[in-house]
């Protein structure tokens, strides 16, 4: 009982730190523009399928292990982040002042874009995230872990600390956080508003992307639609840590993955309803306490 | 603050100088009132004389037409009159076609009788979706009816009584004063019906205090509030409303097709019919209309570009709401 409870915390995490990385992303758009970007699920799924074809690419010249990998999830990173500032400047960019349904299904039109290029690209098939990497880990008291997981654990780690020095010690951070405030006032201030905005899209893209590729060689398979449900999963975590936060987004994100990895333990919930939990989550978090577990209260303009 | 509205403003003003041109015009003939009553003329008698003479490839197409203009007349009451986004609107078409599904194979009760609780099945589902969340902001409201519309398609998926991921299947067809409907005409009919239904409903609930209310709030919540609207009850209402409009559709697709299965009501679904109202111009009822028939003709029109006309699709929703935010056939007073 003990090990079950532990391999599912181990599972948990992992799956956690997924949700962590895609909700930063989520959580740091809409800190700065407000919208809710319906498209960062598939920006993920781009991430995974440009990962893979970096690293067929070049695993000729490194091999797929962990070299490859890291070297095709830095240049994957930087080819989906600048994804994501394309998608920014040509669909996001004109509608920020429209109304906000309008921007909402332009969100909708980027994302059904992006799902339905990555399935006419790959048949709609799935596709074998070949790795060397093995199976080999540790095992303590019976809980396996493999050193894949533990990597992911890690750089999962790595890349949110980076990303809180690089919000809360640089000039580019403070500026992201001040256009969170109020932008016009950053514009008077002299703040290049739409750069700033441009580099959230990118850093939040990247990060997706990153998600992407740890997805796709933990499960050691990708398909265009393997965004959809992570979209909602990651949105679900960046609202249970506090939208617009992104330390909670970095906890939301684990917590989440925790209680999943609970829920399918129940004597009375099978897996077939594991999504139902986790939806069920965010309806109850959000009816008693819609900012989350770090966000502010905001007051109502009246 | 200040500065912030006069930006907007000025940025509002450009815009809709911007927006001013050729197809804005095109649709403003159709504002004078004798052209408009001699084109609904002309439409409402082409679609009731069609069947005398069109194929049965083009009633079934237009069969499926009726059907969603039905589902985004619906959803406009929430979406274009009252304001609030719903993304998980397909729930409530579910719930009415499961409900019509298993009342007729589980206990054999006549169609025309399970109509009453599809429509109270809805109503109850609206009250449950709305009632804890029309508190929330816009944006959460929408992540939570997607929440529900995934959550009641898991539902449908996982229960014995909704036949698990195959679905329901050999739904009765109805029997219409001795007459068993099941020919491609009759479906014709009684959807084309329904759509009438639907659009003189919309129009009387526009011109409504009701109506009136949805639109205040809308504008303005907390204007509308200071005015003496319930705001969460107004919106309940239309919560209510466009549940059970999907509802009905729902009772009536499940005897059209005979059997219904989860994978019907997925998320695309709700996306479908959100962005035929989007891009039609919400809270304009001849808009939506438009829109609906555009969601179902694009893919027919483009079946030949094969699995491409989804991104095709895509791309034209993002090219159409970034040069016209407001849809295709907006309402004038935005």
């Amino acid at each position: 009982m003990l090990n079950i409870i532990a391999q599912q915390i181990v599972n948990g995490l992992i799956i956690g730190s997924v949700y962590s990385l895609v909700a930063l992303g989520y959580s740091m758009v809409y800190g700065v523009i407000k919208l809710l970007n319906f498209a960062h699920g598939d920006i993920y799924m781009t991430g995974a399928f440009v990962g893979l074809a970096v690293l067929t690419v070049i695993s000729g010249a490194v091999g797929a292990g962990w070299t490859g990998i890291i070297l095709a999830m830095i240049v994957s990173m930087m080819i989906v982040g600048l994804l994501g500032v394309v998608i920014e400047r040509i669909a996001y960019q004109p509608m920020l002042n429209a109304p906000r349904l309008s921007i909402l299904i332009t969100a909708l039109g980027v994302s059904l874009t992006l799902y339905n290029t990555v399935m006419v690209l790959t048949n709609g098939e799935f596709r074998a995230f070949k790795t060397d990497l093995g199976y080999e880990g540790i095992s303590l008291h019976n809980i396996q872990i493999s050193y894949t997981q533990i990597v992911i654990v890690l750089a999962t780690a790595a890349l949110m600390i980076g990303l809180h020095i690089f919000i809360s010690r640089t000039m580019y951070g403070k500026a992201m956080r001040a256009i969170a405030l109020d932008q016009d006032a950053c514009r008077l201030m002299g703040i290049n508003v739409n750069k700033i905005i441009a580099l959230t899209f990118f850093i939040g893209s990247a990060l997706a992307a990153a998600a992407g590729i740890m997805a796709g060689v933990y499960y050691g398979s990708i398909h265009f639609f393997m965004g959809f449900i992570i979209g909602l999963k990651a949105f679900t975590a960046a609202v249970i840590g506090g939208i617009g936060s992104i330390p909670g987004a970095m906890i939301g994100g684990l917590v989440l993955g925790l209680l999943e990895a609970a829920g399918t333990q129940l004597p009375f919930v099978g897996s077939g309803w594991k999504d139902v939990f986790a939806f069920a989550i965010l309806i109850l978090l959000l009816v008693f306490k819609p900012t989350g577990i770090l966000g502010k209260t905001e007051i109502e303009r009246m | 603050m200040v500065i912030k509205d006069l930006n907007t403003t000025i940025e509002k003003t450009s815009m809709d100088k911007r927006m001013v041109n050729w197809s804005d015009r095109i649709f403003e003939v159709f504002e004078d009132t004798k052209v408009k009553t001699g084109i609904s003329t002309l439409l409402i008698v082409t679609s009731l004389a069609l069947p005398y003479f069109a194929s049965n490839y083009v009633l079934e197409i237009l069969t499926n037409a009726y059907f969603y203009m039905i589902l985004c007349l619906g959803l406009n009451i929430v979406v274009g009159f009252a304001g609030l986004l719903d993304l998980g609107y397909a729930a409530f078409f579910a719930v009415g076609a499961y409900t019509t599904g298993i009342l007729s194979t589980r206990l054999g009760i006549n169609f025309w009788l399970t109509i009453p609780f599809s429509i109270l099945f809805s109503a109850i589902a609206g009250i449950i979706i709305g009632g804890p969340t029309l508190r929330l902001r816009s944006d959460y409201l929408a992540i939570v009816t997607l929440g529900f519309g995934e959550i009641i398609r898991i539902a449908a998926r996982n229960l014995k009584i909704t036949g698990g991921a195959s679905g329901l299947v050999g739904i009765e067809r109805p029997i219409f004063f001795g007459m068993k409907l099941y020919q491609n005409q009759h479906f014709y009919y009684i959807f084309l019906l329904l759509v009438f239904l639907a659009v003189f409903v919309s129009y009387r609930l526009h011109n409504s205090r009701l109506g009136r209310a949805w639109e205040y709030i809308r504008e303005d919540e907390d204007a509308a509030e200071a005015m003496g609207i319930d705001r969460v009850k107004f919106k309940l209402y239309a919560y209510i409303t466009g549940a059970i409009f999907a509802g009905i559709a729902g009772s009536f697709y499940a005897v059209k097709m005979t059997s219904i299965s989860p994978e019907t009501f997925q998320f695309t679904q709700s996306v479908n019919i959100l962005a035929a109202v989007v891009l039609g111009g919400m809270g304009k009822i001849p808009g939506v209309i438009m829109g609906a028939f555009i969601l179902v003709m694009f893919p027919e029109i483009f079946r030949s570009i094969g699995n491409m006309r989804m991104l095709v699709f895509g791309i034209i929703l993002l090219i159409i709401m970034i040069f016209r935010p407001h849809g295709l056939w907006p309402e004038k007073n935005n």
